[in-house]
């Protein structure tokens, strides 16, 4: 087994769909968010939506580390590439997010800055070593599933005893963002959740129990191939139709109800919460991120190198925000395919993959014109 | 960035580290993050690092159950 290709395989998927007809309620609306870019790219990727029931729709969530990101930290971290002693590690999908006045940090780049994608963090730890007379930060971001690489990344820079090495935190949490959501007055409503995979190997089942207990959404954490998702709609389908609302765990061969303790342990000896984290598209929400704790505060390039919070406004004409809370679709923004596309995005939903607008760029537009010509 | 890709383990390094294949692709990477490691287990791989193992019993019984899911319909549906 490679634990790939047999979640792919297009029967089963007939099979799948069949089922979801089946349990689907023509007389009701079914609502799902897949909060996580993962499966935002899955959907587009292998055409899900064309599976389901007219009355079964996804609607696209927050869970894309990129697209989620504001334009004041990447203002930030760019401001801290152009200074001449600092070689600024990134993973690649950061090097298009816009910031304010267009920039980005691959502009940056070719004006001069030191930028370097790496693959791994441990790949910014050898840049350290190599560059004894340079200051190496690693610019982190992402969800939980990225925080266990850093801390590990971190432990390594201790032990190493790396004096030229810092790290600009971005961390952020899941569930509050998902709290986040559902509190907003201007929010979609919404059925039930598809819980995020990857972030879910680390943390567990556990996180997502309030919003089963206490906001009644069903909760069904799902794996990134295509029969995952569609499996995880089913599970969902037939909790709304039994009135039921159980965090239930699709994603069984990778994720526990206690997730990775190892991991839990050594992302909460090094990191701590910030009181507010500034969010594109859903602004600044409270004990939503992380920071270094006071012992890796050496390690911390926001206190190394001084930098000053920056609050920076999106592109007016740009629709991320209400496109990362479900209120709108990509299409329903002006600039999509023609001022912003991957190749020159206006906003973060078109830079990363798992962007809802890139994604609807790269597989749904041509879905969307299939149905234009068979209408 | 959150796609992980699974991969299997094929030989362990010192210093938490291991070489895994992906579908024949050799790569070294971290496995500081999983508790107990044998060459032979899958693992989600995610920036370089094992962010989890896979169960194959797990992965077994999902797709049993897949197959279920679908022919229970289609045997009530002629």
């Amino acid at each position: 087994m490679k634990y790939a290709d047999e979640f792919r395989d297009k029967e089963l998927a007939t099979g799948l769909a069949r089922a979801i007809r089946a349990k689907a309620d023509p007389a009701r609306a079914y609502r799902f968010m897949e909060f996580c870019g993962g499966h935002t790219h899955a959907i587009a990727r292998y055409g899900l939506e064309d599976m389901l029931p007219d009355n079964v729709r996804m609607i696209h969530g927050p869970g894309c580390p990129v697209c989620v990101l504001p334009a004041g930290r990447i203002d930030m971290a760019t401001a801290l590439a152009e200074r001449a002693e600092v070689i600024l590690c990134v993973y690649g999908d950061l090097m298009r997010v816009p910031g304010s006045r267009g920039s980005s940090l691959l502009k940056a780049k070719a004006r001069g800055a030191d930028v370097r994608m790496v693959y791994s963090t441990l790949d910014a730890i050898a840049l350290a070593e190599q560059n004894p007379g340079r200051e190496v930060v690693f610019f982190a971001i992402g969800f939980e599933t990225t925080t266990p690489p850093t801390a590990v990344m971190i432990r390594a820079a201790e032990k190493k005893q790396l004096s030229n090495f810092t790290v600009f935190c971005n961390h952020v949490l899941t569930p509050p963002a998902m709290r986040a959501i559902l509190d907003s007055d201007d929010t979609v409503e919404i059925d039930g959740f598809v819980g995020p995979a990857h972030v879910s190997t680390v943390i567990g089942t556990e996180p997502y129990a309030p919003f089963a207990r206490d906001d009644g959404k069903p909760v069904v954490i799902a794996g990134f191939e295509p029969l995952d998702m569609m499996q995880a709609i089913l599970m969902l389908i037939e909790q709304v139709n039994d009135g039921r609302h159980e965090v239930e765990n699709q994603y069984r061969r990778a994720v526990t109800a206690s997730g990775n303790q190892r991991a839990i342990r050594e992302v909460a000896e090094i990191f701590e919460l910030r009181d507010q984290f500034e969010w594109r598209g859903l602004g600044s929400i409270p004990a939503s991120a992380l920071k270094l704790r006071p012992a890796f505060a050496h390690l911390d390039a926001e206190l190394r190198f001084a930098m000053s919070e920056l609050v920076v406004a999106d592109n007016p004409a740009c629709e991320c925000p209400a496109i990362l809370r479900g209120l709108k679709k990509p299409v329903d923004c002006r600039l999509f395919g023609t001022a912003c596309t991957p190749e020159t995005p206006i906003g973060s939903c078109m830079v990363s993959s798992e962007g809802a607008c890139a994604a609807h760029w790269t597989y749904g537009r041509f879905r969307d014109h299939q149905r234009r010509l068979a209408s | 960035m959150c796609l992980a890709i699974p991969a299997e383990v094929i030989k362990l390094l010192a210093d938490d580290m291991a070489i895994v294949s992906i579908d024949g692709v050799s790569k070294e990477v971290s496995v500081a993050l999983i508790e107990e490691i044998a060459v032979g287990d899958y693992v989600i791989l995610h920036v370089g690092h094992a962010l989890a193992k896979i169960d194959p019993e797990e992965a077994r019984e999902t797709l049993d159950l897949l197959r279920q899911m679908g022919e229970a319909v289609a045997e009530v549906r002629p």
